[in-house]
């Protein structure tokens, strides 16, 4: 089975390892190989959480640089520091709400400018969709949920070897009962960026 | 029900490296299992500390990995099986009890987990603890994937009682923390009673008995070797003359790689997942079929070292290389790229074209270090020692947890760390050569499982140096497991004791003695300095609740506080302090109200006092 390489990079609190773990649940109702590595130390602590997930006949779990098929940021910065996972085919998909290390939220250094992310990332990938998860989340009515707003962009790209309805589903029954309605309105909206 | 006590062979779960070795040891009848929490390895205690709850599994956070190896090995002792979790780390601290419990072994299956860090995500070192079973004389497994590690999980306890000898399972960070799909086995109900029969000729370890055992360990490995020899976990694949040995996640990538080179019927891969003793026959036969050999290991060049014998001892002279200047580093984690780029040059090979791409009109990307937590207590404390202090020369010996962060700005208040407890040692240390006031940190769990030798010490060898110790009532930095002085019963245990930290401090002879609350800045300060002033031993414990950690319990949270007009834009608050609930907007302070935990130490700091209590949590979630 084809080999799919998907990378997602988020900040400590954002929800990377639930959407990880959808997936997983997802790729194994729908019988698809895969395996998934994750970084999360003092994830609580503010720091950078990072998922590598690989479908398909691959023995690895980790995502080499160069070697994501696709990118999902959570966080422009996050999307941004992970470029180097991608090549010229990699698909991105970002948020562009951006949550600000604590040096750049004081003003002690510079935030790059998300307007600049078109300039920054769209001519070096295969394509890129980055637009606000954060407010989508919001109109959703759980501002946390922009893990499941990502997913719904990921769904979307028809990338993955599991159809979002598979996907829809496991949020549907896996995720926390009392948020499962607001997930999956986060989930179609994200789904109807592409 | 707990997800890992599910009766149901060949159900198939999404499990975590750590829940599939804690699955194992549970189908494998686990009886005692016991730890000292350590990432990478913490997942596997805390599934074994949830499941007790709710089976015959006795689990115990005991102080430190030599007590915790201790419980283990008596209890495997009296023919129950027992499990003894650890991260790399932890296995010094265990290495004296571990040494001779090799000459002694065990009775009923012993597995010990050490989970070594390549790259040291979350440790102080990346040592390699597979010269533990070298040193020790132990037979050692290591699995390439998550449902190997359960079933090899389930294959050491088997091995153990087999040779009556602890068997070492060693994984690194990317088998702990990496998923994958798990078909469940069988549940053996554990037996959990045993018994011991006096005999001290093999127990009591005085020279003569330890002359007798060291005899008995020698001719256990030779044993052990001729199981290794045939084991299903040391195994070849496919053909061709040139030879890849690896172990562990190197496997994955090693495997990738000759697909990916397209080098099946010209490369043979070698994997050993039990090798110590190394499998000697099999890897010699191994070697003759090839005329080029490469191993790849992360770490240290244990199983290059021991091949290379091996080949020496058969006359082979054929190149086999592993670490070395254009080939392995002994430096972090390897990566599936990195292994087919040294596969392919070693081999001299075509490799595999990727582009990357030009970056290098990326603006700099500020780092996310991990930081204190709005709220932490630890800030409020390091901020009232600095101000204790003002005008004093200090050095700021440390240790091991959260507080560790206290090294970064604008705190700054750590200047020396080497190991769990390591504060109250160098401290004394510090404080014989140095002319400086010596304030050491550390925590409540690294007080207990370590830093209160060094505080005996100190009061023995009348040392000068203050200690504070920073009691937040859990091991925050690895989850918030309990220790010797959590109050059990607030978390609805019963059946526990408590430590409590200052009457074991005043016990111990020291004769200065204070508690603060460090959320009241100006008390706080007043008694440091009163601590700071004893000559000898002082000790300050500054106590407050985790506030992740009252957050999980659902204690009552404080109000919120906000930048008022007040504010004249000194940045006291934030050039101090540095709590990542300020941020600025439009050239003025502000505080995320959802971040914020009413702490209000930033309220006293503030010159204008210009920091206040929001009266209604309004607007919530959107600033």
């Amino acid at each position: 089975m084809k080999v799919t390489r998907l990378m997602i990079v988020a900040v400590g609190g954002q929800g990377n390892l639930l959407a990880a773990k959808v997936l997983g649940e997802a790729a194994l109702v729908a019988g698809c190989p895969f395996r998934m590595s994750e970084i999360h130390g003092m994830a609580q602590r503010g720091g950078v959480v990072e998922s590598a997930i690989v479908f398909g006949d691959a023995g690895s779990s980790l995502i080499s640089n160069g070697e994501a098929d696709i990118l999902a940021g959570f966080e422009p910065l996050e999307t941004l520091r992970a470029m180097g996972k991608c090549n010229k085919n990699t698909t991105v998909i970002t948020s562009t709400a951006p949550l600000p290390p604590f040096a750049a939220a004081v003003g002690q250094v510079a935030y790059p400018d998300p307007g600049q992310l078109e300039k920054l990332i769209g001519d070096k990938v295969g394509s890129l969709t980055a637009f606000d998860a954060a407010a989508l989340a919001r109109e959703a009515g759980n501002v946390m949920a922009v893990n499941m707003v990502i997913l719904g962009a990921l769904a979307a790209t028809n990338l993955l070897p599991v159809s979002p309805e598979v996907i829809r589903e496991t949020i549907r029954t896996r995720t926390n009962r009392n948020f499962a309605e607001t997930n999956l309105k986060a989930f179609d909206a994200g789904f109807r960026q592409k | 029900m707990h997800k890992l006590l599910t009766d149901e062979p060949g159900k198939k779960m999404l499990l975590l490296g750590n829940e599939a070795i804690a699955r194992g040891a549970i189908e494998a009848g686990v009886a005692v299992a016991a730890a000292y929490p350590g990432t990478p390895s913490s997942e596997i205690s805390l599934n074994f500390f949830q499941m007790s709850r709710e089976s015959d599994l006795y689990f115990e956070y005991s102080v430190n990995e030599k007590v915790s190896l201790e419980v283990a090995a008596a209890a495997a002792n009296t023919g129950v099986r027992a499990m003894c979790v650890m991260k790399h780390v932890g296995m010094n601290v265990a290495a004296d009890a571990l040494m001779t419990l090799a000459y002694v072994g065990v009775r009923g299956g012993l597995v010990i987990l050490v989970a070594d860090d390549p790259f040291m995500f979350s440790s102080q070192n990346e040592q390699d603890s597979r010269y533990y079973a070298k040193l020790a004389g132990l037979p050692m497994l290591e699995p390439s994937t998550i449902e190997e590690a359960r079933e090899m999980t389930i294959q050491a306890f088997e091995l153990s009682e087999q040779l009556e000898e602890p068997v070492i399972l060693r994984t690194t960070t990317r088998i702990n923390h990496s998923t994958a799909v798990v078909s469940l086995g069988a549940i053996r109900p554990a037996k959990t009673r045993g018994d011991f029969t006096r005999n001290p000729m093999r127990y009591v370890t005085v020279p003569a008995v330890s002359r007798q055992l060291h005899v008995r360990l020698l001719a256990n490995l030779d044993k052990a070797m001729g199981i290794a020899e045939q084991s299903a976990f040391n195994f070849a694949q496919g053909s061709g003359s040139w030879g890849i040995i690896c172990n562990g996640v190197s496997y994955n990538y090693a495997s990738d790689a000759v697909r990916d080179l397209d080098l099946e019927g010209r490369a043979r891969i070698l994997r050993l997942g039990f090798y110590n003793p190394m499998p000697e026959k099999l890897i010699k036969d191994f070697l003759r079929a090839c005329d080029r050999v490469l191993v790849i290991e992360e770490g240290e060049p244990v199983l290059e070292e021991a091949i290379k014998a091996l080949a020496q001892e058969e006359g082979l002279m054929l190149p086999i290389r592993g670490k070395g200047k254009d080939l392995f580093s002994r430096l972090f984690e390897f990566d599936p790229a990195m292994v087919r780029e040294k596969i392919a040059r070693y081999f001299d090979v075509q490799g595999v074209a990727v582009s990357h791409p030009d970056l290098s009109d990326l603006p700099p990307l500020p780092p996310r270090p991990p930081t204190l937590c709005a709220g932490c207590s630890h800030r409020a404390t390091f901020h009232a020692v600095k101000k204790a202090v003002e005008g004093t020369d200090v050095i700021y010996p440390t240790d091991i947890g959260c507080y560790t962060l206290g090294m970064l700005p604008p705190l700054g208040v750590a200047d020396f760390l080497i190991c769990m407890g390591s504060s109250t040692g160098t401290a004394a240390g510090f404080s014989r050569t140095l002319d400086k006031k010596v304030i050491a940190f550390c925590g409540d769990s690294t007080f207990f499982h370590s830093a209160m030798a060094g505080l005996v010490n100190a009061v023995f060898n009348n040392h000068n140096f203050t200690l504070v110790i920073l009691d937040n009532g859990t091991t925050a930095m690895t989850g918030h497991q309990p220790h010797p002085g959590v109050d059990m019963e607030k978390l609805g245990l019963s059946g526990y004791g408590r430590i409590d930290i200052k009457e074991v401090v005043e016990a111990l002879g020291v004769a200065c003695v204070r508690e603060i609350q460090p959320y009241k800045l100006k008390k706080s300060i007043e008694t440091l300095k009163e601590a700071f002033a004893h000559k000898g031993v002082s000790v300050v414990i500054a106590r407050e609740i985790c506030t992740l950690y009252g957050k999980s319990l659902k204690l009552p949270q404080m109000k919120p506080f906000y930048v008022s007009d007040r504010c004249r834009n000194h940045r006291d608050c934030i050039d101090k302090l540095g709590c990542p609930a300020f941020y600025i907007k439009e050239g003025r302070v502000a505080i995320d109200p959802d971040r914020c935990t009413g702490c209000a130490v930033c309220a006293q700091v503030c010159p204008e006092n210009a920091i206040l209590p929001v009266k209604e949590r309004a607007a919530k979630g959107d600033v």
